[in-house]
């Protein structure tokens, strides 16, 4: 494994059993084989619509979800742990080391604690500070990186607005010092006017601090912005993964390619030119065979139906996972000539 | 002719922190066909200016005596305000407006089917008998795109997914064939590739049915591409209004300014996000003069913390509220 990876997985699989009684057992793969690459200090971004699993790759490296499958590793330089296996003791160790940024700023925050006992609360009950004044340090040390005032600390979060609010679960993540953090559509709940605030927070703090960022978002437009790499999920699988210019200018999956016209555009004269996806993702429980995309796909082939196609690299650092993606480029080429 | 108009709308709660002005002054119509976005923050009011066109908000609501809301029917103008009793704002709730929420799951009974519910308000509001009100509750269902529609009629909420869902609602909001449709946020809680059709739906069904549609949004690309006209709300106050194109491309209020640099675009990645600074004050701390004036990037000096600027004509049919534009219009 070479130095500058954070974290590493290979063929990585979340399985939760679904449906009781003994006869009617069936296994939901949330996450199907993945195998990705978290380089340290990057933001690693992952897209993809609801039910696409983003969520729960993100709590696997987490562990807050059991592996049930494949490998992963995190090594930060100064300890290495199998995520896969860990015991007790490293598991406790590595809580420090990995944090979690909720998605709901208002349901994140306890309403009878005071924002200082919020943030403090990740020192007290891992042990990281013996006396009071340290963590009261270590408390506003964090609270200035993640611009609060300091008379807010006294107060309780129904006082505070949604940008506020998450900027005070940011400061919790990262009180206790972790390297890895993941945040979980962190801006999704937030205001236009709001979410470029707390974009530009988390990438002013992640080059302070030397954070690495896996950033899990439905949203192409801030993606786009904030991360370094981009891996597009659907249905458990990656399906494209490359640096976001290169994914940006060049998408080589019919379903990213999708998702791209999906956003809306700002210009008014630009209406509905787009090409639309039909239909929605299917059921995790009752996946389609082949390509899992080939029932929305708009280019499915008869090969497509049948066989999965692997995650193969088209160009550096960029892979993409279609059987027809050279032939869909050479068709892109002669439509725009 | 035009469909609604609302004129000097003012509201306040009542709460026992004191009176808490939610709506000031806010005055727009909207015409057959015609869809109107209503974008702003949250807390700025939009939601509850569109819930007073059914006298929804809750009951320590006080409306304004200047406040004046009138409903141009076939059968002749309803002033909504004066409506009191339950018995007479059937003209209104599910009569000429339907309204569609943003989280399906929340606004269906889980425990009754979807056919069930869709049938139920068509009995109340119409004379249909049951099997008339099944089978257009069945086309309903069909006409915005949910396959296998008499099966699905007999499912319940859980059973959809959130698309299905949505459509659902579009459909039954539909089926009484309202005047105004209100649509709070009815995408926000989609994903994109759902929310594009969700739009495309909503697009066609105003072509076909000609009703009049208020688009609430907080995201101006959404409202780019649906909405002829759109009005900007901040704290209460219309802040800006006029067509689209207009608004969107020469933006004259600094916070619509700021709204349009606070969106990601996908065409310069390189662009710097600029969020509107600060953050909006609670409705308790109502700023004196200009409601925008902490926030503002361009103040132009005490005349926008003491005196609340007025709307003034910006372009063609195009208006905002701003002490610069009065500037610009005296120089």
């Amino acid at each position: 494994m070479s130095d500058d990876i954070l974290i590493q997985t290979k063929d990585l699989s979340v399985g939760f059993r679904v449906g009781g009684g003994v006869f009617n057992k069936q296994i939901l793969k949330a996450v199907d084989g993945i195998s990705i690459d978290i380089p340290k200090g990057s933001f690693f971004g992952v897209v993809g619509e609801s039910g696409s699993g983003k969520t729960t790759l993100g709590r696997a490296l987490l562990k807050a979800v059991s592996i049930t499958g494949g490998h992963a590793t995190y090594d930060d330089g100064e300890v290495q742990y199998d995520l896969a296996e860990m015991t007790p003791a490293q598991l406790k160790d590595y809580r420090k080391r990995a944090q979690l940024i909720f998605q709901d700023p208002y349901a994140a925050l306890s309403p009878r604690m005071t924002v200082r006992d919020i943030i403090a609360e990740p020192l007290e009950v891992m042990g990281l500070t013996k006396t009071r004044e340290e963590t009261d340090a270590r408390v506003r040390d964090i609270a200035s990186k993640c611009r609060l005032n300091l008379e807010h600390l006294r107060r309780f979060p129904h006082a505070f607005s949604g940008g506020q609010r998450q900027r005070i679960s940011i400061a919790r993540a990262l009180v206790s010092g972790p390297r890895f953090v993941v945040a979980d559509e962190s801006v999704a709940a937030l205001d236009v006017s709001i979410q470029a605030d707390i974009l530009n927070l988390l990438r002013s703090l992640q080059e302070e601090l030397g954070l690495t960022f896996m950033f899990i978002s439905h949203d192409l437009s801030v993606v786009a912005h904030t991360c370094d790499h981009v891996a597009v999920m659907y249905l458990g699988r990656i399906v494209e993964s490359a640096p976001t210019r290169q994914l940006f200018a060049n998408p080589r999956h019919p379903y990213t390619k999708a998702l791209f016209s999906a956003i809306p555009s700002l210009d008014p004269d630009h209406r509905g030119a787009a090409q639309k996806l039909e239909g929605e993702i299917p059921s995790p429980t009752n996946q389609p065979s082949g390509c899992k995309f080939h029932t929305r796909c708009p280019y499915a082939a008869d090969i497509c139906k049948l066989e999965e196609p692997p995650l193969e690299s088209c160009e550096e650092g960029h892979s993409v996972s279609c059987h027809l993606w050279k032939e869909l480029q050479h068709y892109e080429h002669a439509t725009q000539a | 002719m035009s469909l609604i108009d609302v004129e000097n709308l003012t509201l306040q709660f009542q709460t026992d922190e004191g009176l808490i002005t939610a709506v000031e002054n806010v005055s727009f119509s909207i015409a057959p066909g015609e869809v109107m976005g209503l974008v702003g923050e949250s807390g700025s009011g939009k939601s509850v200016t569109a819930k007073s066109l059914m006298k929804l908000n809750s009951s320590n609501a006080r409306y304004s005596p200047e406040s004046k809301i009138t409903l141009h029917l076939e059968s002749g103008p309803v002033s909504v305000l004066d409506l009191k009793r339950p018995r007479d704002m059937e003209v209104v709730r599910g009569g000429a407006i339907s309204m569609i929420f943003q989280e399906p799951m929340a606004s269906f009974a889980p425990a009754m089917t979807i056919g069930k519910q869709m049938v139920e308000q068509l009995l109340v509001h119409s004379d249909m008998t049951k099997k008339q009100a099944k089978e257009l509750s069945i086309e309903m269902l069909d006409r915005v795109g949910i396959s296998d529609a008499s099966m699905r009629f007999n499912q319940y909420a859980f059973e959809m997914s959130g698309g299905m869902r949505q459509r659902a609602m579009i459909a039954m909001a539909l089926s009484t064939k309202p005047k105004l449709l209100i649509a709070d946020e009815p995408t926000t809680a989609l994903d994109v590739t759902i929310q594009a059709q969700v739009i495309d739906l909503m697009k066609e069904l105003v072509d076909e049915f000609g009703m009049g549609i208020i688009f609430i949004t907080h995201d101006l690309g959404v409202v780019a591409q649906t909405a002829d006209k759109v009005a900007v709300m901040y704290l209460g106050r219309m802040v800006e209004e006029g067509p689209v194109r207009e608004v969107i491309r020469n933006p004259f209020h600094p916070y619509t300014q700021g709204l349009i640099d606070a969106l990601p675009q996908l065409d310069d990645l390189d662009k710097p996000l600029t969020p509107v600074p600060g953050d909006i004050p609670s409705p308790l701390e109502r700023p004196e003069g200009c409601v925008f004036h902490t926030r503002c990037s361009q103040i132009i000096g005490d005349i926008c913390k003491t005196v609340v600027p007025h709307r003034i004509e910006t372009g063609e049919f195009h208006g905002a509220s701003c002490h610069l534009c009065h500037q610009g219009a005296a120089e």
